[in-house]
């Protein structure tokens, strides 16, 4: 579904030009669930920036099914580290917005304004805040405003969902709790995901592949399948089998950190 | 509603301050004509009632007249100052140079152009006032988070989608701050304008009063600005909380 081929990315910085990227290619499927790690500053924010066509690259090319994309993909949800909710909207209209953006529900959101009331409701329910719709952000805790952050990039249901370490600024309660929501939402909705993450035992819990990156300039260094069966249980993850993954992804970012 | 011991006590400064200066003029014999007691310039105060209450509301309308220019103007030039770098960066040393003129240097020009009277005092008012305004609005625009504007863009949001979803109502806190700035200044510039040139207002009555020797009427001038400027801050004070309280709240937030 999104192709990344042979992609170069320079930033024009203040103290010249530093290359983010370099000859990075991935490939992610329609309905995969990927996963992209590893050490800081190696550029996996810029994946993103560049998979959304929200930058450029500076050498070879994007695409999203088969098409070159040569500006913003006009559908994709992004969800951020910070929940970067509107304080002036109630959380139900924070998770509307998306509606009032993209077509085509943009020109019906007046008229079907209920129906996707409704909607956002239901979502909202999902992840467990149904009750909280008509609270502020600065009312909720931080890995409540979270969840609502993911159903604002949800609520259009887009063919493909953006993470950069979404739940990074969360507790180990909260994060796993998150993780089982993200799993079954992704289970029903089949979507294609690209999460970017510090945490390994989370690629390796969500993820169906996961892309490792060298340190800047960055390119994908190996690509591991993730084949435990879905659905999967929180308990996989005391699986030796987990820990021998978790174990040898954390060997190889340690051998590209030191490269 | 139970008044508590915070709501008395500006009243009791205020009280204070008159029984202060009232006791040192009797004390130390202050000439009347260098600062006349309380007393006194109630009194003045009580007996020219109708020239104060007429010439304050000069002074009010031109003030806020020039006001309103100001917002118009104000709120205009920052959404255009903040919709892009280029004419943020062309613009604001010409804003800033602008801005460093003491506007009291340019009422004597606006009096050559425009004759003594109320025109004057509007335009300095609304010269006076409109730069924080500019400033306010523009900042808010700019410091709009990057990650907000990847998510709408991502969801194929034009420029114009994310000034009118996020841009506009993250402004709206600064927009109300600077407001109450702003009327303030405006009625300073009004008045100031006032006392070089003009047949009206306040300030005007002030300097005849003065060049009659009528030292308690400058002063019930002054208190009768006092007042006016009290009740135009509180206004926009009251409207701040009321058309950006999120602002207040979400500061107060624990998450952030
Ligand atoms: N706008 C920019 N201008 C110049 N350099 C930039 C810019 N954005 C990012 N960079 C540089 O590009 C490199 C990659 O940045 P990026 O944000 O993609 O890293 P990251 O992998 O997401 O890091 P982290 O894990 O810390 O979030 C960094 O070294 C950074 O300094
Ligand atoms: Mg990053």
């Amino acid at each position: 579904m999104i192709r990344l081929d042979d992609v170069t990315l320079s930033y024009k910085g203040r103290t010249g030009e530093v290359t983010a990227l370099a000859h990075t290619s991935i490939d992610v499927k329609r309905g995969e669930f990927a996963a992209v790690v590893g050490p800081s500053g190696c550029g996996k924010s810029t994946l993103m920036k560049l998979a959304t066509g929200l930058i450029r690259p500076t050498k070879g090319a994007v695409s999203l099914e088969g098409q070159l994309v040569t500006g913003p993909v006009k559908m994709a949800g992004m969800a951020f580290q910070h929940a970067n909710l509107l304080p002036w909207r109630s959380v139900l209209d924070n998770v509307m917005l998306p509606l009032e953006i993209v077509e085509p529900h943009r020109s019906r959101f007046r008229r079907e304004k209920a129906a996707y009331r409704t909607r956002a409701l239901d979502l909202l329910g999902v992840v467990g805040l149904r009750d909280f719709a008509d609270r502020y952000p600065w009312e909720m805790s931080g890995g409540m405003q979270q969840r609502a952050s993911l159903c604002r990039a949800l609520i259009h249901e887009p063919a493909l969902l953006m993470l950069d370490e979404p739940f990074a600024a969360l507790d180990a309660f909260t994060r796993e709790e998150l993780w089982v929501v993200l799993r079954d939402l992704w289970q029903r909705l089949g979507f294609t995901v690209i999460l970017v993450t510090h945490d390994l035992r989370e690629a390796a819990f969500l993820a169906d592949t996961i892309h490792v990156m060298s340190a800047r300039p960055g390119r994908i260094v190996e690509t591991r399948t993730v084949d435990f069966p879905r659905p999967r249980p929180l308990e996989v993850c005391y699986e030796p089998a987990f820990t021998d993954l978790v174990h040898q992804l954390r060997g190889k970012i340690a051998e590209v950190r030191q490269a | 509603m139970k008044i508590a011991a915070e709501d008395i006590t500006p009243v009791a400064f205020t009280v204070a301050l008159f029984v202060i200066w009232e006791a040192a003029c009797r004390f130390f014999r202050i000439d009347a004509f260098i600062l006349p007691p309380p007393s006194a310039v109630f009194a003045a105060a009580a007996q020219y009632w109708w020239p104060l209450l007429k010439n304050s509301f000069v002074t009010l309308w031109t003030t806020v007249a020039g006001f309103l220019l100001a917002v118009v103007f104000g709120i205009a030039l920052g959404l255009l100052v903040g919709w892009s770098r280029a004419i943020y960066r062309g613009l604001y040393p010409v804003m800033i140079g602008f801005n460093s003129i003491p506007k009291v240097a340019v009422v004597p020009i606006l009096i050559m152009w425009f004759g003594i009277g109320e025109i004057p005092a509007i335009l300095t008012a609304f010269l006076i006032s409109f730069f924080p305004i500019v400033v306010n609005v523009a900042t808010g625009l700019a410091t709009t988070e990057p990650e907000l504007e990847d998510v709408l863009r991502a969801l194929g949001a034009s420029k114009l989608d994310i000034m009118r979803k996020v841009g506009i109502p993250r402004t709206s806190p600064y927009l109300f701050g600077s407001l109450k700035v702003a009327i303030t200044l405006a009625f300073v510039g009004a008045v100031v304008s006032e006392t070089i040139g003009a047949n009206a207002g306040v300030g005007h009555l002030m300097v005849q009063a003065g060049s009659n020797f009528q030292m308690p009427l400058v002063f019930a001038g002054l208190l009768a600005l006092a007042i006016e400027g009290i009740l135009m801050y509180a206004v926009f004070a009251v409207l701040e909380r009321r058309m950006a309280g999120w602002a207040f709240r979400a500061s107060m937030s624990a998450a952030g």
